[in-house]
């Protein structure tokens, strides 16, 4: 693009989020405008993520800046193929979710647009930085920072179930950050004199086997966005944000950094070797095992279309802590396969169930019987979602999945092989009633509000078509998210 | 000008206590402002200069009216108190613009340029006890700070600030006296007051006069801890902080705490280690649990309180043990963490308590229950308020998160572990009273109070906004803070060896 190198395209997709957010407040009075700062800044950004594909595949590492702040602590950007898939993913869908916010944001009367913008572009910006930190100061500052940009959407509406959430939120977040994550930090920068991102991993040798289960725990707790259980509450809490909130941030932009890092931290500060060795990860496999049923059994039993969708994130969060425990170089790709397939199927889901509240102002699952029939568009993209979620073929759900069950006869995990077995039927059981009623059952005969709707604006249906879409052709050309894993495995020191 | 450089350790202090006695014969509150400003930026200037000299070419000792040292008054400048000199200074220079608005708006009219007479008299005894090098001088600049500073808190619009600068003037007396019988008694063991002798001659103490230094260390850290408002002798500080003016209270939180803590350090290090090595461990390891007790206890209190100065007021007596913990782990990283939370510190609580008074200027009131939607009404002053509370939490990329780094590598450089856990649970609490602020500033509905509210006139908005973004600058960019108190703490250990 415009034949920049990779190293000013790396600068440019780190500043434009930022610049964006700094244009936007100026465009408070003309909403057109400052929605336009909005989609041209994210569409530079996937421009410049693009641009920084081929030069990766071919093996060049961008860096930028390196900042030397304090013994320890540099601020210095490294492009490497699992950031670069997931920078992919975020910035792509923010183009798509800036679509949707228009129509969401306009057709609900939203208050504070202006600051909800800012804030979005911000937090966009923060998961970039994230996506491309080369050690783990640098991704623990934006880390942190993209807690604290996000709790203003999360408190959005400004009212006392709203404030809760997001106090919930941020103690959750901030909390697990600080007690667990950063002291992580702190052993880890110590034991290793360094806290760069080495493929191959910075701790062999440096630390004895129980430190390392520890460090571990540290980690997967610290990294409280990625909702392993019990620390997970904050995710439904969450979900009284703005439902496009819900649906980049808390479906793709905030969880998938959590398990990013999680992923991260695994392949490039443990190394899954050393890891493996130490034998001290198993538990870790339990504990995400557990997480994906119980979520699921959760999800079994909610009303709220949010929530369930919330609680269905959270167990699919858990399939990618899993396959990262399971520590196969196979299940290591399924884990990044599954970020990015997670990423576009869960968003459709929330725009499904945003269009569906914009349009029939319903919220919960019992209301919706016949729903399919007045949005045909929105209730085709959900089934197409729900599908993804079960992990069908022909949708991008089944990808990671197959990844994972390779790794899992691989390294012989069958408590793996029974968990995903086990988490497609409970998949299948929730999304299933709910795609069969809104088209196949009659709308209840009071409900006349039933008759009053069609679909909902078209900015929103069109996002959600085109992430639907987007689900069923990452099935079919997974070229560059397996060309991008295969060489995240493929990097040696 | 190079007849006047060899002169400026003199002139550090001689400019604000001319400037006091100047500004003691104006009438007019306009005209004492300008001469405070003008007192207190050429003091920053000489401590610029001071500070660049030292770094240039090491420690300047001052022999006061030509007598030498250890019998005259040696004024002695190294790189630790070159840093707190510039810091207390500096801070001040910042803040000036604000005052004049804040102070013409509480305090009346004749008795403005009163108020600037106490403030330089407060500066030229804060700057004293950071420049000289004799322990008996160090008491008087003590008490020239301490007398101005209970004028200053009593001239407070509430009828409760006299109460508050009388408890204050109790045991702040009670914290100076013992302080001198400390030093009386160092007097008779060893015959010297010039502190750098102090270390030399107790170093070849005998051990019969053992018994009389441990009194003195005792009376001594007592005395300095009650005036560094070190928990649990902090008693007197919040109602201090919250009712004296706006600007005393801003100006003083960010200094007169600060160069208490600076004393400390010296007599802890060079003085005492040398004498009483284990006896020193028994302290350090006193003042590690009592830092961790402010920097839990008074978070906790922090959070229960209405009024935003007084919870302000109890969070710096944690953010104190923040710097006193550094202090006890006595090696090179923890000394770094808690010096230069010494300098961050300033920054990010001069930043929040100007917010506040800006806050106070336009809505008049610091009740939480009267500042609801004033996130929206005023957001620049709103938004540098959060910046500084950020850096109370230790927010990566603030300057509170690089005193916390230090502090975290020296507790580990020691063994001690679980203290990076303690030190991170207590910034969790941070998290909940400032998060308390936001709630009630941005998602309240807008009080009656702040209806009108906007943000104030841009002499009180720039230092506001500097403050702010210092508070971010100096979590990037740490040469000037953690750089020069690296040096400091450096000097003060090699000293102790």
């Amino acid at each position: 693009m415009f034949d920049l190198t990779s190293e000013q395209l790396l600068l440019v997709a780190l500043l434009v989020p930022f610049a964006g957010a700094a244009l936007i407040p100026l465009f408070h009075r003309v909403p057109n405008v400052r929605e336009a700062v909005t989609l041209v800044a994210a569409a530079v950004l996937f421009l410049s993520v693009i641009g920084l594909l081929q030069p990766v595949l071919n093996g060049d590492r961008p860096e930028a800046l390196n900042l030397w702040i304090a013994p320890g602590l540099v601020l210095a950007f490294k492009v490497e193929p699992l950031g670069l898939l997931f920078a992919l993913v975020a910035s792509g869908l923010w183009i798509v979710t800036s679509i949707y916010s228009i129509g969401y944001m306009r057709a609900n009367d939203e208050p504070r647009q202006t600051s909800y913008y800012v804030c979005f572009a911000v937090a966009l910006g923060c998961a970039v930085a994230i996506a491309f930190a080369k050690n783990l100061f640098t991704l623990f500052l934006f880390y942190e920072a993209l807690t604290l940009s996000t709790y203003p959407l999360v408190a959005h509406k400004g009212d006392a179930n709203a404030i809760r959430g997001g106090r919930i939120y941020l103690l959750m977040l901030l909390g697990t950050s600080l007690l667990f994550l950063l002291p992580a930090i702190v052993i880890t920068i110590v034991l290793a004199g360094t806290g760069d991102f080495v493929p191959g991993g910075i701790l062999a040798g440096k630390a004895s086997g129980l430190v390392l289960g520890v460090l571990l725990g540290l980690y997967a707790f610290g990294i409280g966005k990625a909702a392993l259980m019990p620390l997970h509450f904050w995710l439904p809490a969450a979900m009284v944000a703005p439902t496009p909130v819900s649906a980049l941030l808390h479906a793709v932009a905030v969880v998938k950094a959590g398990v990013f890092s999680i992923l991260k931290v695994v392949v490039y500060v443990f190394g899954p070797g050393t890891l493996l060795g130490s034998g001290q990860s198993q538990w870790l496999v339990y504990v995400a095992g557990a997480t994906i049923v119980v979520a699921s059994l959760v999800a079994l039993r909610q009303d709220n279309l949010k929530k369930l969708l919330a609680y269905s994130t959270v167990s699919q969060l858990s399939y990618v802590i899993l396959a990262i425990a399971v520590l196969m170089p196979i299940s290591i790709r399924g884990a990044a396969m599954h970020i990015a397939a997670h990423a576009v199927s869960k968003i459709t889901l929330f725009f499904a169930a945003g269009s569906i509240y914009t349009a029939a102002h319903k919220t919960e699952i019992s209301q919706m019987r016949g729903i399919g029939r007045r949005m045909p568009w929105t209730m085709g993209a959900f089934t197409i979602g729900a599908l993804s979620m079960i992990g069908l073929p022909s949708t991008a759900g089944f990808l990671g999945k197959w990844f994972m069950l390779s790794g899992a006869f691989q390294g012989g995990q069958w408590v793996v092989v029974v968990v995903i077995v086990l988490s497609t039927v409970l998949n299948a059981a929730y999304f299933l009633p709910i795609v069969f009623n809104a088209f196949a059952s009659e709308p209840e005969a009071g409900d006349r509000a039933a008759h009053a709707h069609g679909e909902a604006p078209w900015p929103m249906v069109a996002a959600l078509t085109l992430t639907a879409a987007g689900t069923i052709a990452l099935f079919w050309f997974p070229g560059i998210a397996l060309d991008l894993s295969s060489s995240m495995i493929a990097d040696k020191p | 000008m190079r007849d006047i450089l060899p002169q400026l350790p003199a002139l550090q202090v001689v400019v604000p206590l001319v400037g006091a006695v100047l500004t003691a014969f104006v009438r007019r509150g306009i005209f004492a402002w300008a001469l405070a400003a003008l007192a207190t930026f050429l003091s920053a200037a000489i401590a610029a200069g001071l500070l660049w000299q030292v770094l240039a070419t090491g420690p300047i000792s001052y022999r006061l009216g030509g007598w030498a040292p250890p019998w005259g008054i040696e004024y002695r400048v190294d790189v630790l108190n070159a840093f707190v000199l510039l810091l207390v200074s500096g801070v001040s220079t910042v803040m000036m613009p604000f005052a004049r608005r804040s102070v013409a708006f509480e305090i009346e009219g004749d008795r403005q340029a009163w108020f600037y007479t106490m403030y330089l008299l407060c500066l030229a005894g804060l700057l004293g006890i950071a420049i000289t090098g004799d322990a008996f001088n160090a008491f008087v600049f003590m008490e020239v700070s301490s007398l101005a500073t209970y004028v200053l808190i009593a001239m407070g619009r509430d009828r409760r600030a006299l109460l508050a600068a009388y408890q204050y003037l109790i045991l702040g007396t009670i914290g100076a006296t013992l302080y001198v019988i400390g030093v009386g008694l160092l007097y008779l063991v060893t015959g010297t007051l010039n502190i750098v002798d102090l270390g030399a001659r107790l170093g070849a103490a005998s051990a019969e006069q053992m018994r009389p230094i441990l009194a003195a260390l005792a009376f001594i850290t007592v005395g300095i801890s009650l005036k560094l408002a070190l928990f649990p002798l902090h008693l007197w500080l919040p109602n201090a902080y919250a009712y004296a003016p706006s600007f005393a209270t801003a100006f003083l939180a960010a200094t007169a705490t600060k160069v208490a803590v600076y004393l400390l350090l010296r007599f802890l290090f060079p003085v005492f280690s040398l004498a009483i090595g284990p006896v020193a461990l028994q302290i350090l390891h006193m003042l590690l649990l009592l830092s961790l007790a402010a920097m839990f206890v008074a978070s906790i209190l922090a959070v229960y309180e209405q009024n935003v100065k007084r919870m302000l007021a109890y969070s710096s007596v944690a953010q104190i043990g923040y710097i006193t913990f550094g202090i006890s782990l006595a090696n090179q990283y923890g000394l770094t963490g808690g010096i230069v939370h010494l300098f961050n510190h300033a920054v990010m609580k001069g930043a929040m308590f100007l917010a506040l008074g800006a806050l106070f200027y336009r809505v008049r009131s610091v009740r939480l229950a009267d500042l609801a939607g004033v996130g929206r009404q005023m957001p620049l002053t709103s938004a540098a308020f959060v910046v500084g509370g950020l850096g109370l939490i230790g927010t990566p990329g603030t300057a509170g998160f690089i005193s916390k780094w230090y502090l975290a590598l020296g507790a580990i450089d020691r063994g001690w572990w679980p203290l990076v856990f303690l030190l991170v649970a207590s910034s969790l609490i941070a998290v909940v009273y400032v998060g308390r602020f936001v709630e009630v500033a941005y998602f309240r509905p807008v009080s009656e109070a702040c209806k009108d509210a906007r943000d104030p006139p841009l002499n009180m908005l720039i230092p506001i906004l500097l403050l702010g973004a210092a508070t971010i600058y100096f979590g990037i960019e740490t040469e000037l803070s953690a750089g020069v108190a690296s040096q400091a703490a450096d000097a003060l250990l090699r000293g102790a060896k």
